[in-house]
């Protein structure tokens, strides 16, 4: 297991000036391009091509592209058929739909039938925000993961969708990605690895950094770990930070190494703390290694109108949330 | 459509026949299961994989075999049984329905059985797939000659999710998607005009823009036909709506709901009791009550 130095990230990452982009953007982007490389890859959407971004594939591939209006039921199981045939389906609504409204159809016409359809479930968590509850999912992991054959992704910026997106064209499994519909920093680059079933991992120091909390984060608020561990770094407490951004299947061996080589584990992600990426890595820990794990997630509420900072600050979820809740942990002040 | 002689249908209502006496002993065996749906199609399976698909049992993956999706999956000792006497596995498999091991899954797994095209048994799903895969060919072959047949139940048409795909299937005008509607009446809770009515089911299939018709289940030239004028249909996709009798074979069983979900030994007692229920079925399903075809049966 080797770490990376978080300057291997994107250089502007603190800096005010740091590009920002939604990274449903970076899908849109690379479902065009794999559209241009296998003629085997065909997309579905119920209604909502522009904001999930499956627009750019529809444009360059129209013949290509199924619109299937407001039916995410019968979306599933319309890729389902279309994959059994050799297609390669991406799929997209808003989570709160797909995989919300479709899960039988999921488990059954696609995860049951282990064909590789490809699930987009875009404006996940309560960062969607002024549309309130109704659409903040917040339970979509857990709906995923406790699926057979189902990879679960949750890429952390743009540049990771375009990689996550690129490598599920090439892949068999049948694959829910969750995105997100606001604009957050770009935290990786160009150069910045991605596979699925690995983790990546940040130290803030050279070697001589003392490992006392890790922060494992999924999704777009991986930024927000990794300023919470910036800061404290600068206050002396080592923090290293893990980009889960495969939730399924877990790097069991990177979770290890984590819980081994710090004291403490925080997790940090937009879904209900019950069911989402903190339970899959306590319930691994549990067995193998009984670690401290402090799972910081939506705990058991539903979400409400509201900007994404705002909601995120609410539910604990934000930088300074995730430093005061660690050195509360630590007994630090 | 491929024509039927007289003899060919003397040898598809005998094959129906042979295939309902398989029914039973698979249900006994398996102590659960059900029968009533399976008994209703098995003179429209029989049609279908001894004379309509374009299939080959020895090669079931077959790229350019006609696709067959089962949208009702709790019907599928039907499609096991025909399946084996169309020769994809031997016929003393049947006898391993609901086993543990089996391939033979309570309701169908295409992973563990070639030869079927989708696993099944959440009704309303198989629709959509149907259409799916139809629109898959049509991308690859616009002039393919592949048939998508989708095997519905009656009391499946509760489903919301079946009038999503006909909308698509209606909007993307799939000439070679051929629905085909089990009109049996019943589903577990009773009638289907009392639980949930779909009538007027012909007039609510057309304007959904299909082509729609109506045939007696249990006359083969007529399903034929009706497949055949099917397939001749272009630029809007077909239903038929087979009215079938549930039980279809069986006598003591025909027209009673409360066969939906039982096996013979463990069906409604008030006509025959319950130890000789395989028995009555099986003797009557020989003899045709000395009959020679289905079709001079009264």
């Amino acid at each position: 297991m080797t770490y990376r130095l978080a300057s291997h990230l994107n250089p502007d990452l603190f800096s005010p000036s740091c590009a920002k982009e939604a990274n449903r953007i970076g899908f849109g982007k690379a479902l065009k391009e794999v559209g241009s490389k296998d003629e085997r890859v065909v997309a579905l959407c119920a209604d909502l091509t522009e904001s999930t971004r499956i627009i750019d594939f529809k444009d360059a591939f129209p013949e290509r592209f199924f619109e299937m209006g407001i039916s995410e039921q019968s979306m599933a199981s319309v890729a389902s058929g279309m994959a059994a045939m050799g297609k390669i389906p991406f799929m997209a609504s808003y989570a709160m739909f797909s995989p919300g409204r479709n899960w039988e159809q999921i488990r059954t016409t696609i995860a049951y039938n282990d064909v590789p359809v490809k699930i987009i479930g875009a404006h996940a968590g309560v960062s969607v925000g002024p549309d309130g509850a109704t659409h903040q999912a917040i339970e979509d992991v857990a709906l995923m993961r406790t699926i057979p054959n189902m990879v679960v992704l949750s890429p952390s910026d743009t540049l990771e969708a375009a990689r996550a997106t690129m490598t599920l064209a090439t892949t068999t499994e049948p694959s829910y990605m969750r995105l997100a519909r606001e604009a957050t920093p770009v935290v990786t680059t160009a150069a910045t690895p991605f596979a699925i079933g690995k983790a990546e991992m940040y130290l803030f120091r050279d070697e001589a950094h003392t490992k006392k909390v890790g922060i494992i984060a999924s999704g777009t608020i991986l930024f927000e770990a990794l300023s919470a561990a910036r800061t404290l770094n600068e206050n002396g407490i080592g923090a290293s930070v893990m980009n889960l951004a495969t939730i399924k299947p877990l790097d069991t061996a990177a979770v290890l190494t984590f819980a081994e080589e710090h004291n403490v584990l925080v997790t940090v992600e937009e879904h209900q703390r019950a069911g989402g990426m903190g339970s899959a890595v306590v319930e691994y820990l549990s067995t193998v290694r009984p670690t401290k794990v402090i799972r910081l997630g939506i705990d058991d509420a539903f979400g409400q109108s509201g900007t994404m900072e705002e909601l995120w600050r609410y539910f604990g979820l934000d930088a300074a949330s995730i430093v005061l809740e660690t050195k509360r942990i630590l007994g630090v002040s | 459509m491929k024509y039927l002689s007289d003899s060919d249908v003397t040898a598809l209502e005998t094959k129906a026949n042979e295939i309902r006496a398989s029914i039973i002993e698979m249900l006994v065996a398996a102590g659960s299961g059900h029968t009533a749906g399976p008994l209703g199609m098995a003179d429209i399976f029989t049609l279908l994989y001894f004379h309509v698909l374009r299939h080959d049992a020895k090669n079931p993956l077959w790229s350019e075999r006609d696709r067959l999706v089962l949208s009702n999956g709790h019907i599928c000792p039907v499609l096991y049984a025909t399946m084996a006497h169309a020769g994809y596995f031997p016929i003393e498999e049947l006898k391993t329905l609901r086993k543990f091991g089996s391939r033979l899954q309570g309701h169908p797994h295409r992973i563990m059985l070639p030869g079927l095209e989708t696993s099944s048994g959440p009704l309303g799903s198989g629709l959509s797939q149907a259409v799916g895969m139809a629109l898959a060919e049509r991308l690859d072959n616009p002039y393919s000659s592949k048939y998508f047949y989708c095997m519905t139940g009656d009391g499946e048409w509760n489903e919301g999710q079946m009038w999503e795909a006909l909308l698509l299937a209606g909007k993307e005008k799939l000439h070679n998607l051929i629905v085909i509607v089990d009109r049996n009446g019943i589903q577990i809770d009773g009638f289907v005009e009392d639980i949930m009515p779909l009538e007027p089911l012909y007039e609510k299939f057309s304007a959904f823009n299909f082509d729609v018709q109506e045939v007696d289940g249990h006359n083969m030239r007529a399903v034929n036909d009706a497949i055949g004028k099917a397939q001749a249909v272009f630029g809007q996709p077909s239903v038929i709506i087979a009215h079938t009798i549930p039980s279809k074979g069986v006598g003591l069983f025909e027209r009673d709901f409360r066969w939906h979900g039982n096996p013979p030994g463990k069906g409604p007692t008030d006509r025959v009791p319950r130890d000789k229920q395989a028995e009555v079925a099986l003797r009557e399903l020989r003899s045709l009550k000395g009959y020679v075809t289905n079709s001079e049966h009264p």
